[in-house]
């Protein structure tokens, strides 16, 4: 607490520190420069969306950020005070939840049991302290409820769930066990359309109960209608942070190097299928015979 | 059905068939009743002449507790066995646990004059040593505990043959039955429970004992949900603060304890001690943890239907002999069963739970 840093100049507009600050971390696998000076901050209520391609590096920055990597240089500033996070477990107890992509929770136990995994809530004394599963359902129930989720049944297996229904299971205990900031990796890579838009529902709410979220994404139809800011990673630079008024989407996509290269892409495909319906014209008609009607 | 959760129009009631074979035991069940009815069925054709059946003897008091005992044995072992794969390990050093703890029990006894508790005691710590080493070694070193316990099943036995040789020259311990006799505590392993026409063993009452506790453990403790997260994902059960490392070994420990008790309840009974006691048993008490539903891969299963799988090897390898097929058939039968049970228990499963790949 006493050492607690002067608000940066970006910081110093809010009333409030922000909840999370990253401050230029730099990480190096041997070598390889896997983020270099990333900045970036979330406040209560607040969704920042991080962008990039595959390999820009993402993924290393939540590891950073969630105690599985020490950052080679930078710092962490959790509500004003600078941290060293040791584990993740560290970063869980200073309220900063990681919801994976491979979803961390057991496919055949139930929801309730998943749900208070190592927390478990007990009744009884002594040797006949037990699991107790009424207060597990109710609570699970409650709390996915709160999240605006409709829980069919806290005792069906969490395997039975859908991608995006895990999500919520994962996102509901990080808030319930008292999260701060919950840092979501991919939540909507592995999901169809409806699905997706399922997860991004339960991440406003998570932002409507006043957490910080850090939603990590490469796809930007998917950031945009949550994100209020955005930064961008390429190859493990800090393209920018922008806020939303500022930046349209086509323009967001072009900055992920996206725009451009879907455009190239598009092109590249049209030219491809015009290569391919010549081929089959001509080759169609040498050896017609030998493929029945397709 | 309560009204306000079928409500909800996406829960689709389930009948109770179907509920019901969604449980993991539900396999062990069904091939019990099974074991019964085949094993019963000369009872059909012997129904007027009551002689014949008595001939046949498997529903007699005296074949009845002669199945029980035979299941029990399996039984034990098995509720443990269970446990430790829900937890996501395998422990095949037990059958020779069961030979080195009966041997350090009655070897205290001989050569050494401890009082029948004490050796029991001796024996209990002895496994437990032991089954901490097992956990220790597979939670250290990374290996797989089917190695680790592979190579702890040689070593056991070896070292229970070598040792006992050179105390004793000889690879039994016998003539127990004089410091065993009238020893209340030796009772509790080796006495009769009778019951009008039925006499059975205590390792019966034993067996139900361990079922029950290993039952209320898994689903009625807050350790119980470890094992399961232990088993079912174990980075994910550490990520959230679950000792993977300490509900391991306690799950080894428990294995080798259950080797000592029917070790004590074996060498009680017939007071004597063989190095070769318990060869085979751990792959049977496998094989009945997983007809009962248990996973190989761990975060699955039941003690119950571990039980069940007991109770139907039991019935196996006494009503074979008795329907006067020769009893090395049993080991064949087990294998047919073990392999048909895996499979309709795979299958009721996936169908029960309906978890998705």
């Amino acid at each position: 607490m006493t050492t607690a840093t002067q608000p940066t100049a970006g910081a110093a507009a809010r009333p409030e520190a922000p909840l999370i600050e990253a401050r230029a971390l730099t990480k190096y696998f041997g070598s390889v420069i896997a983020i270099q000076d990333i900045s970036l901050e979330v406040h209560a209520g607040e969704v920042v969306c991080l962008l990039g391609d595959n390999g820009a590096g993402k993924s290393t920055l939540i590891k950073t950020l969630s105690g599985v990597h020490p950052p080679d240089s930078g710092e962490i500033v959790l509500s004003g005070e600078t941290v060293k996070l040791a584990s993740p477990r560290d970063a869980l107890h200073r309220g900063i939840a990681t919801v994976y992509q491979d979803l961390a929770m057991c496919p055949l136990m139930s929801v309730s049991r998943n749900f208070f995994l190592g927390s478990e809530p007990t009744k009884g004394w002594g040797p006949f302290k037990r699991f107790d599963n009424d207060a597990a359902d109710r609570i699970s129930r409650e709390e996915m409820h709160r999240m605006g989720i409709d829980l069919r049944d806290t005792s069906q297996a969490v395997g039975t769930l859908s991608g995006g229904e895990r999500q919520s299971v994962a996102i509901a205990r990080a808030v319930h066990f008292g999260a701060k900031v919950v840092i979501l990796d991919e939540p909507t890579s592995a999901l169809g359309v409806k699905e997706a838009a399922i997860v991004l529902r339960y991440v406003v709410a998570a932002q409507a109960r006043g957490l910080g979220i850090i939603l990590i994404t490469h796809n930007v139809n998917h950031a945009y209608p949550v994100g209020e800011r955005f930064v961008i990673l390429d190859r493990g630079k800090q393209i920018g942070t922008f806020d939303k008024e500022e930046l349209p989407k086509d323009e967001l996509l072009k900055l992920m190097g996206g725009g451009a290269e879907l455009d190239k892409l598009s092109h590249e495909l049209e030219e491809y299928a015009a290569e391919v319906e010549q081929q089959v014209a001509g080759g169609g008609a040498g050896n017609g015979a030998g493929t029945p009607a397709a | 059905m309560s009204e306000a959760q079928s409500q909800d129009e996406r829960v689709r009631t389930r009948n109770p068939l179907q509920v019901a074979l969604s449980r993991p035991s539900a396999g062990a069940i069904i091939a019990t009743v099974i074991a019964l009815l085949v094993f019963t069925w000369p009872l059909w054709e012997c129904l007027g002449d009551p002689q014949a059946c008595t001939a046949r003897g498997f529903l007699t008091p005296r074949g009845i507790s002669n199945w029980m005992e035979v299941a029990a044995q399996v039984g034990i072992l098995a509720a443990a066995v269970t446990l430790l794969m829900i937890g996501g390990e395998f422990d095949l050093s037990v059958g020779s646990m069961i030979g080195a703890a009966g041997m350090v029990l009655a070897l205290a006894m001989s050569e050494y004059a401890l009082d029948p508790w004490l050796a029991a005691a001796l024996a209990f710590a002895f496994a437990l040593a032991i089954g901490f080493l097992n956990g220790w070694l597979v939670t250290r070193t990374g290996l797989p505990s089917f190695i680790v316990t592979l190579g702890m099943l040689f070593l056991l036995r070896g070292a229970t043959i070598g040792i006992t040789r050179l105390l004793t020259d000889r690879t039994q311990v016998g003539g127990l039955r004089e410091i065993t006799d009238g020893d209340i505590f030796v009772q509790f392993f080796a006495g009769d429970v009778i019951i009008g026409d039925y006499s059975l063993a205590a390792s019966v009452f034993w067996w139900i004992l361990v079922t029950a506790v290993a039952w209320w453990i898994l689903t009625r403790t807050t350790f119980g949900n470890w094992i399961f997260g232990t088993g079912g994902n174990a980075t994910a059960a550490r990520n959230v603060g679950v000792p993977v490392r300490g509900v391991k070994i306690a799950l080894f420990m428990t294995t080798a304890a259950s080797a000592a008790l029917l070790a004590c309840i074996q060498v009680f009974t017939v007071a004597s001690a063989d190095v070769l006691r318990g060869e085979q048993k751990e792959l049977e008490a496998i094989a009945a943890s997983v007809i009962g539903g248990t996973l190989l891969t761990g975060g699955y299963g039941s003690p119950i239907g571990a039980f069940f799988g007991a109770l139907m090897l039991g019935m196996t390898k006494v009503g074979i002999p008795l329907a006067g097929i020769p009893a090395e058939w049993y080991f064949a039968v087990l294998g047919i069963v073990l392999l048909v049970g895996v499979l309709l228990s795979n299958f009721v499963r996936r169908r029960g739970t309906g978890v998705r790949s």
